[in-house]
């Protein structure tokens, strides 16, 4: 992987991606409300437009349906979409067109047709955005058979698996947290691609697995150097990707700790969290020294209030709190 | 349009008639699963548009596709194979009765989602506008689907940026038998005609009678060189009155096989609730009469069904032949590339 000089935001990373993807492939387009000239409502298509023209970035009606349908179509005819919904929870919209249409027509035709599509959407809790604008559902298309879910936590996964995501030949949802769109960080060069399915250790250790997702990746890091002013070396895997799921990874990890912490920036209930852990007592069952933990959104809509909204996901002191007691057999609040 | 022209139509609703006659008679036996929509009664349309079509257009279709598909050249065995759920069906099995496709066709997909047609073919249409190539996208949909809102999304959409897709809206409830205006079978809508809606989007529009299969392939055909010359898309209202047999979810054929011999009167019109669909609307026997005013006769109209039937004889053997797919099939396509 070649680094370039200068360091680049999130946001600027997946841009780049786009790009360098458009540039290489005249099939790829970027289809969107405010995509176009305004640049999106982050400023996360800034320059686009200007680069490659309404003939490659469509500006739409607010019709996320029907543009979402649109590039299902226009994907089986050949192009190859990448498709913005603005908000995450505006997803709902189109869940037809991308659960009964998307996911299953390589399946229902025997395989002869494909729908190489990519849906990128921003989430986030943390913007006081309010109940409608900052829940994340990619438990439910994990869901999905026939779907691929990514969810990228750095500048540099983010532009990789932008590449790996518009390359495949399958509807790829691409979750981006917007809480880290101005994060900094090198990102690999125009040939540094990462396809679906492959995560990452992002810290090593040796005492428990932080198994983390999106935004609980920073939080895990930030506990991971709490526990080890403690003494407790914690190994932060970040996954990247929901489906395909790596389980090579959760299964080495879980082996080398024995214990393992699930954290989820979707809701606990029925969520992600849910099927990892589930999928580490299958893996690694007879390696656990402590029974499998999961911290995740607050099972509740995010709220408006910062002083709420703060508080539905745990933060980098309270993971570490629980990782502790895991590693130690104590319970959060007991003595030493 | 010429006789032979007019003949050749015929025999291709004839061969959707007497094909999905097949499949309810092979429902009633227990060979086919769940449920299925039929077509019956609508051929005209069918037949009509697709025969105005190039082989480079495509067609997304719905729930009641079994028309579509046999007129767009679908051999008749796979596709009653894909309805029995054979490994030999166009789909090898996974799609079943309401996801009959084919790309060799350009029939990639069949929606029963109802909006589904409109905004894939809006997609497809799209695809064109950009590459080019005296391409159009097709989308059959009831006049139910206008109920969706998705419907209404493709259709501005595709005015929007003049895409080449012909909106094909088969209203089958205009004049229901047995159902009261409003109610089941029937669509539920604000507007009394259906044409305001694209007529709103500006949104070049006919409403045309849908059994009548030599105005409607004269107006598939001027529709196709509109949308080829780039002048935006066409919404097209078929008005075809409901076969009776289709009231319930289950199609009931209960006056048996049509039988050609009633266009001229040599064998008798049923009696009862039903004697005026076949005397007014049954687009195979209204065509059977035209053409028989055209100088073809009866014999020759026999002749062809004779040819069919034993066409679908052979194609029913060959589907109730057929295995059913393993089980390894059903996990072989849930990603493209993956590997078996």
């Amino acid at each position: 992987m070649t680094a370039t000089q200068t360091q680049v935001t999130f946001r600027e990373a997946v841009i780049e991606a786009l790009a360098e993807e458009m540039a290489r492939d005249r099939n790829v387009l970027l289809i969107g409300e405010d995509v176009g000239a305004a640049g999106g409502v982050f400023h996360q298509t800034k320059g686009l437009f200007d680069q490659f023209g309404p003939i490659r970035v469509i500006d739409t009606p607010i019709s996320e349906a029907g543009f979402i349908g649109m590039a299902v179509g226009a994907a089986m005819s050949g192009l190859r979409p990448v498709t913005e919904v603005m908000f995450g929870d505006f997803i709902t919209l189109g869940m037809d067109l991308l659960v009964n249409q998307a996911a299953k027509v390589h399946w229902m035709s025997d395989g002869q047709y494909r729908v190489p599509l990519v849906v990128r959407t921003a989430v986030g809790i943390g913007a006081a955005t309010g109940p409608q604008h900052a829940q994340s559902f990619h438990a439910w298309f994990a869901h999905v058979p026939g779907l691929k879910v990514v969810f990228p936590s750095n500048p540099a996964d983010a532009k990789a698996l932008m590449k790996g995501a518009i390359r495949d030949d399958n509807p790829v949802i691409f979750f981006e947290d917007r809480m880290s769109y101005g994060m900094r960080g090198s990102v690999g060069g125009a040939d540094h691609v990462l396809p679906p399915g492959q995560a990452a250790v992002a810290r090593p250790g040796r005492d428990i697995s932080l198994i983390a997702l999106g935004q609980m990746v920073p939080r895990a890091l930030d506990a991971a150097t709490r526990l080890a002013s403690a003494g407790i070396e914690a190994e932060v895997i970040d996954l990247r990707s929901l489906v395909p799921l790596d389980e090579g990874i959760i299964a080495q990890t879980v082996r080398r700790t024995n214990r393992a912490l699930v954290l989820d920036p979707g809701c606990i209930g029925f969520g992600a969290s849910a099927e990892i852990a589930a999928r580490v007592q299958e893996l690694a069952f007879d390696w656990l020294d402590a029974p499998v933990a999961r911290m995740g959104a607050a099972q509740v809509p995010v709220p408006f209030s910062p002083a709420l909204e703060s508080r539905v996901l745990p933060d980098g002191a309270a993971i570490a709190a629980r990782a502790a007691a895991m590693v130690t057999g104590r319970q959060e609040g007991e003595a030493a | 349009m010429q006789t032979t022209e007019k003949m050749a139509l015929w025999q291709r609703m004839l061969l959707m008639r007497r094909f999905e006659e097949r499949v309810i008679a092979l429902a009633g036996k227990g060979h086919v699963a769940g449920h299925y929509h039929v077509y019956i009664g609508q051929e005209a349309t069918g037949a009509a548009v697709i025969d105005a079509l190039g082989p480079a257009d495509m067609l997304f279709s719905t729930h009641r596709n079994h028309g579509h598909f046999i007129a767009r050249g679908a051999d008749p065995a796979a596709a009653l194979a894909e309805i029995l759920g054979r490994a030999t069906g166009c789909n090898g099995g996974m799609g079943g009765s309401l996801h009959l496709a084919d790309p060799q066709l350009g029939m990639p997909h069949t929606s029963a989602v109802l909006g589904g047609a409109p905004a894939l073919a809006m997609g497809a249409g799209f695809e064109m506008a950009r590459s080019g190539g005296d391409r159009i996208a097709v989308a059959f949909f009831g006049d139910g689907a206008l109920e969706e809102g998705l419907a209404l999304e493709a259709l501005n959409m595709a005015a929007l940026w003049k895409l080449p897709v012909l909106f094909v809206c088969e209203n089958n409830s205009a004049g229901a038998i047995g159902a009261a205006k409003g109610g089941y079978p029937g669509s539920i809508i604000g507007t009394e005609r259906l044409t305001a809606l694209p007529a709103a989007f500006n949104i070049r529009h006919v409403s045309l009678d849908g059994n009548h299969m030599e105005g409607l392939r004269a107006a598939a055909s001027d529709a196709r060189k509109a949308l080829i010359a780039g002048e935006g898309p066409v919404f097209m209202e078929t008005n075809t009155p409901r076969w009776f047999g289709n009231q319930g979810l289950w199609p009931d054929l209960r006056h048996g096989p049509v039988d050609i011999g009633m266009a001229t009167g040599e064998t008798p019109l049923p009696g009862g609730p039903d004697a005026d669909w076949f005397a007014a609307h049954d687009p195979i026997l209204r065509g059977a009469r035209e053409l028989v005013a055209a100088g073809v006769p009866l014999s020759a109209l026999h002749q062809a069904d004779a040819r069919i039937t034993a066409d679908m004889d052979a194609a029913e053997a060959l589907a109730l032949a057929a295995p059913f797919p393993d089980r390894a099939a059903a996990l072989r396509n849930i990603f493209a590339g993956q590997s078996t």
